[in-house]
């Protein structure tokens, strides 16, 4: 067992309105630069919809993330090392600006230098590419609130199977929700497999994904590579870029930009540990059906004291176990089950999950003339309305409608019964038993959910930069060499002198 | 005194600045060591012409060490006919130099054709482009004019004599003096390319990742260190390269 770290992003979709607030202040913070103008390190889709660039989630065309070969091995889509440094002069598989859209700005100078006259100047859309007056045709969230939708979401990859050409892009018949997405900083990231350079890399204390900027040589290959299209070259510097999941920030214990600016306080942090030592064997789990729970499997319980010792031994702080134990991922992911990663069929083992929204299907219940506040309505509902049903599927459990129902049943046993609380009823306590919740374990996840404080959602431990300082004396020198000063020095002996703080810290 | 200048001094002075060059780029500007890809905003072009251009330039690479850096009398103690050595040369570098022209007319049409790539053209491409045309160009039409469809000319017993002179610290530069003009052109917009190499895209020849072939697929690496971390004795650059990241 090799315990390592992850600090790892649920969000509660339900809640999500599709301000795009994170969308914007994460701009404003990492990409409103020259050369990345059109990249969204955090975005915001409208589903249905094509999604930014468009139809990513279409592998059989851009080649993203693992598969299995025909001796069950698990390999890269878009190919093996040697196809991979073959294709480093022209990659067939690379999305165009086109795909994205083009990132354009506005004559706001004509605003305030038009000369006087009849009639009110306006600020026309210039390209940032070219410099020219240009028509905007596209953007990173074309068809939001369903805009539309009847022309371009039928492109939507996720909308294949049979059933899908009953959905109608109708306004009074259809679903839609928004579906934020940023780097997954997934426990498999093909990105960092197909990097030539060994610039990818993934980080051990906390499992971030990052893209080094003095190595990467711009071979573009992590743009096909990553399933997720969350990998960018900047067209000006001609080097990869991505989400960082704001590392800084959360080195100082703070939440990502885009979790604290957001508006539906959706967003949770919270570490996972999890043993990398298992994590390829479960990306290479022969039934698609079966990765969400081969993913859950490689996640290690906080609690259990064997996993906290090995943990302590592979170098976890006793501040992060601590961590560990209170991370609201964990509870969504791992206790209440709630949370599903997206598109766990792309094998990366993604580390940002989603619980899936309920509100597609009470929205059918209204429309069929229900009562949205009755669960068996709600029930009956989910089982019996396929279309809102099997897209979720395909979004968060490789098209298995199964785990998708039982997630929705569950919250819609706890929206039932904590309404008849909050009336002032006794509540239903058979409604959470056929979910599998206790009355006090529905209390809880109802304040991790519902009432959402952002000392409940946010449980990020800084990083200890004091081991980093120690680190880079072992990296430099030999551990017990002496400085050739005249004073006497104290050998360096890294962690271990540190680390016996926390240790011991653990036992109060 | 002209001969001293043209093939003593310059390609003396050029190999320096190639290789100080290199070593100060490498120092101070790692964040700027890339291929510069413009994939992304024109593929069409780029598609036929950067594999051909690529390609043809490893072979007349390859080529140009087998003529200049061999002496003739190695290929030939190694069984090489003089006859063979030159047929082969003539076809193979007629159809590399061919590709690596097209590729290169293809790379450079695009770039000045595709407003959104112009606009990207910065000062090392601007210098880079025209350059390495020259000397590809001037180098196809020596061998055109000469040996393809000219009475032949043998390099090895002149240019290259000049080449290995320069490596061996015995400069002979009268080996090249009474070479023909495009030959003699094609060697110094050559030593002039050596010069302009580390302050241009060229450095990402010396990034080929081969290593990858043999890495784990999976690199974990540990935080960056503070610049502030006691690290006595090692480089300001190499304190400050991890931190770079996004």
């Amino acid at each position: 067992m090799r315990v390592m770290a992850q600090i790892a992003m649920v969000m509660n979709l339900d809640k999500c309105i599709g301000c795009h607030t994170c969308s914007v202040t994460c701009k404003q913070t990492w990409t409103n630069r020259t050369g990345v103008e059109y990249a969204w390190f955090n975005n915001v889709e409208t589903k249905p919809g094509v999604g930014y660039p468009r139809r990513y989630e279409d592998q059989e065309h851009w080649k993203g993330g693992w598969m299995l070969d025909r001796r069950g091995r698990l390999v890269l889509r878009s190919g093996g090392r040697i196809k991979r440094l073959l294709s480093l002069f022209s990659n067939p598989d690379l999305p165009s600006i086109e795909d994205y859209y083009e990132p354009v700005t506005y004559d706001y100078d004509n605003l305030v230098s038009a000369p006087a006259g009849k009639d009110i100047p306006v600020a026309r859309p210039r390209s940032v590419l070219t410099g020219r007056p240009t028509a905007i045709t596209w953007g990173a969230n074309w068809e939001d609130g369903l805009g539309g939708a009847p022309e371009n979401a039928g492109a939507d990859p996720n909308l294949s199977g049979a059933w899908a050409e009953k959905v109608k892009f109708a306004f009074e018949q259809t679903f839609l929700f928004h579906l934020p997405r940023l780097c997954e900083h997934c426990l498999n990231p093909a990105c960092v497999s197909a990097c030539p350079s060994g610039a990818m890399y993934k980080r051990v204390e906390d499992g971030i994904v990052l893209a080094d900027q003095d190595r990467c040589r711009g071979w573009r290959m992590c743009v096909t590579a990553c399933p997720y299209k969350k990998v960018y070259v900047n067209h000006a510097t001609g080097k990869a870029e991505k989400c960082t999941f704001c590392f800084p920030r959360i080195e100082a214990g703070q939440p990502t930009v885009c979790s604290e600016t957001c508006v539906g306080r959706l967003r949770y942090l919270g570490l996972l540990l999890y043993d990398a030592d298992r994590v390829g064997e479960a990306a290479a789990t022969p039934d698609e059906h079966d990765l969400l729970d081969a993913q859950r499997g490689v996640f290690l319980d906080p609690h259990d004291p064997e996993v906290r010792a090995a943990a302590r031994k592979s170098g976890i702080p006793g501040d992060w176990l601590d961590a560990a134990r209170r991370s609201p991922v964990y509870d969504l992911v791992m206790r209440y089950k709630a949370a599903l990663p997206l598109h766990p069929e792309y094998r990366t083992l993604p580390m940002v999950w989603y619980v899936p929204p309920l509100s597609p299907v009470l929205d059918a219940v209204d429309a069929a003339g229900g009562n949205q506040d009755d669960p068996d309505h709600v029930f009956a509902a989910v089982t019996r309305l396929r279309i809102p049903l099997e897209y979720l599927a395909e979004l968060f459990t490789a098209g298995d409608t199964d785990v998708v129902a039982g997630v929705l049943m569950k919250l819609t046993a706890l929206r039932s019964y904590m309404r008849e609380r909050t009336l002032g009823e006794t509540g239903d306590e058979a409604v959470l038993q056929a979910v599998g919740l206790t009355a006090r374990e529905a209390e809880d996840l109802h304040r991790l959910l519902a009432v959402a404080k952002y000392a409940d959602r946010y449980v990020v431990p800084a990083a200890h930069k004091e081991d980093a300082a120690a680190l880079t004396a072992m990296e430099n020198r030999c551990p017990v060499e002496t400085s050739g000063d005249a004073e006497p020095r104290e050998v360096m002996l890294g962690l271990p002198t540190l680390r016996r703080n926390h240790t011991a810290g653990d036992h109060r | 005194m002209n001969d001293l200048l043209l093939w003593v001094a310059v390609p003396y002075i050029c190999l320096a600045l190639f290789v100080v060059g290199h070593v100060w780029r490498y120092r101070h500007d790692r964040f700027g060591w890339t291929t510069h890809t413009s994939q992304l905003l024109e593929h069409r072009w780029l598609r036929s012409g950067s594999p051909l251009f690529h390609l043809g330039a490893f072979t007349v690479i390859a080529g140009h060490v087998a003529g200049l850096a061999i002496p003739a009398s190695w290929t030939e103690s190694a069984g090489i006919s003089e006859h063979a050595y030159h047929t082969t040369a003539v076809w193979a570098g007629s159809v590399a130099g061919l590709a690596m022209v097209t590729g290169l007319g293809m790379l450079c049409a695009r770039r000045l054709l595709t407003r959104r790539i112009r606009l990207g053209t910065d000062r090392s491409d601007k210098v880079l482009f025209p350059l390495l045309s020259a000397t590809v160009l001037l180098g196809i039409t020596a061998t055109a004019a000469h040996n393809v469809f000219g009475p032949g000319y043998d390099y090895r017993s002149t240019v290259s004599v000049w080449f290995r002179g320069l490596f061996v610290l015995q400069p002979q530069p009268e080996a090249i003096a009474g070479a023909p003009l495009l030959f003699q052109l094609h060697a110094l917009t050559a030593c002039l390319l050596f010069a302009a190499w580390p302050f241009t895209r060229l450095v990402h020849v010396w990034s080929v990742p081969v290593g990858y072939l043999v890495r784990p697929y999976l690199v974990y690496r540990r935080r960056a260190t503070p610049a502030s971390a006691p690290t006595a004795g090692s480089r300001t650059s190499s304190a400050t390269a991890p931190r770079r990241a996004a």
